[in-house]
């Protein structure tokens, strides 16, 4: 069975969408992402999916479902790169994705991740743990 | 039923009938200027040929036959010409009927025997049928001109400018429809990834009034952006739109919404990080 490689960058998770996503593979990919978040500590996940055409209700429920789960395990989710005609499709289908953190390319979707992370507060009295 | 009678009667007395039905169309068209006295004697002269020639065959009252091309593409011609110059329907109709009575004054001197009303009835039904089809063709050149601008104003209304670099906008221009959304919205959508822009401007300063299924137009555009990673700002609302939108109870969400496209392009600069400042 094909699976959606995950890459790992800093402390970030990069997953580029090629192929046709088929209900198994999302479920596929929704566990193997909630298991490789928490196993690398990742602080955020950056999904590509300049390559889809295509979307249904199915896949958008399941990007949505990514990131609440990401969210609970502390980590942000950004997708990136949706073509016009997929945000068109979705916005039809009543789906406009409120909890999901959108940009233009992975550059851009880094820059978000990054920035986000460099304005959150430290905790009172934290300390570098060497 | 032939037709033949037509063809007797011009080649007998063509010069009489012309004079004669060119004086009737003047009377009809009254003071009309854009129209010359040689033009109307042009397409009456050469009308009458193509009728004399067509029902000189023994070609029946059918026009769509293909005896009848030729002046229907005549007519066709004519009717496309005078709704381009403005005429209304009737007075380019009135082009074929007024040719009724100069007709039928020859075939009342023809004698008034037992063909009479047959003969009458033969002219006049295919008089009907060109004048009928005269009325088609312009009414066909209207719809094709109103279709034509109809698409011209879709094309027109819908740019989408770069402000700064990663700042676009959209100045709205007449009422949005479903159909116009769609294009704004594939239009904007297209422009945000040819220009990697990261803000875009709705400007709805041209936009004559704001109904709910408007308001959900431009929701569902702002909604499409930000899927693509891109904010989007609604500027341009006039007073009396602000009044209408909250009369309706329609909620903009946390939409940014500004009145004025000046504050919208300051809030830009500002999420960029940039400045005016005195030179």
């Amino acid at each position: 069975m094909d699976k959606i490689p995950i890459l790992h960058l800093g402390n970030f998770l990069l997953v580029t969408i090629q192929v046709d996503m088929h209900d198994r593979l999302a479920l596929t990919l929704q566990d193997d992402l909630t298991t490789q978040v928490v196993s690398h500590r990742a602080r955020g996940v950056l999904i590509d999916i300049s390559a889809l055409d295509i979307v249904d209700s199915f896949i958008g429920r399941m990007l949505a479902n990514i990131a609440s789960m990401s969210r609970i395990l502390d980590a942000e989710t950004v997708v990136v790169g949706m073509q016009p005609s997929v945000a068109i499709t979705l916005v039809e289908l009543g789906l406009s994705l409120p909890g999901i953190r959108t940009a233009l390319n992975v550059d851009r979707g880094m820059k978000l991740l990054q920035d986000t992370q460099a304005s959150e507060v430290p905790t009172l009295g934290s300390r570098e743990i060497t | 039923m032939s037709v033949s009678i037509v063809a007797d009667i011009i080649e007998r007395h063509e010069e009489e009938v012309l004079a004669d039905w060119v004086r009737r169309q003047k009377e009809s068209l009254g003071n009309r200027r854009d129209l010359s006295d040689a033009e109307l004697l042009a397409d009456s002269r050469n009308l009458l040929s193509v009728l004399r020639e067509t029902s000189f065959t023994g070609a029946d009252a059918d026009i769509n036959r293909p005896e009848w091309a030729k002046a229907r593409d005549l007519l066709g011609e004519l009717s496309r010409r005078r709704a381009m110059q403005g005429f209304s329907p009737s007075q380019t109709a009135t082009f074929v009927f007024s040719l009724k009575q100069p007709l039928f004054d020859r075939i009342f001197q023809i004698g008034n025997d037992s063909k009479l009303a047959e003969r009458i009835w033969s002219v006049t039904t295919l008089l009907d049928k060109l004048g009928l089809y005269t009325t088609e063709a312009f009414q066909k050149t209207r719809e094709a001109l109103i279709s034509r601008q109809q698409q011209e104003m879709l094309e027109l209304s819908t740019p989408v400018v770069e402000l700064w670099q990663g700042v676009l906008a959209v100045p709205l221009i007449g009422t949005l429809d479903s159909n116009r959304t769609q294009v704004v919205m594939q239009n904007l959508l297209e422009a945000i990834v040819a220009k990697g822009a990261g803000i875009a401007i709705i400007d709805i300063t041209g936009v004559p009034t704001v109904d709910t299924l408007v308001a959900q137009h431009l929701l569902k555009t702002v909604a499409a952006a930000r899927l693509m990673g891109a904010e989007c700002i609604i500027s341009g609302i006039r007073p009396q739109i602000a009044q209408t939108i909250i009369h309706l109870g329609v909620d903009l969400g946390n939409v940014i919404t500004k009145a004025t496209l000046a504050d919208a392009f300051l809030v830009a600069l500002r999420k960029l990080r940039l400045s005016i400042t005195n030179a």
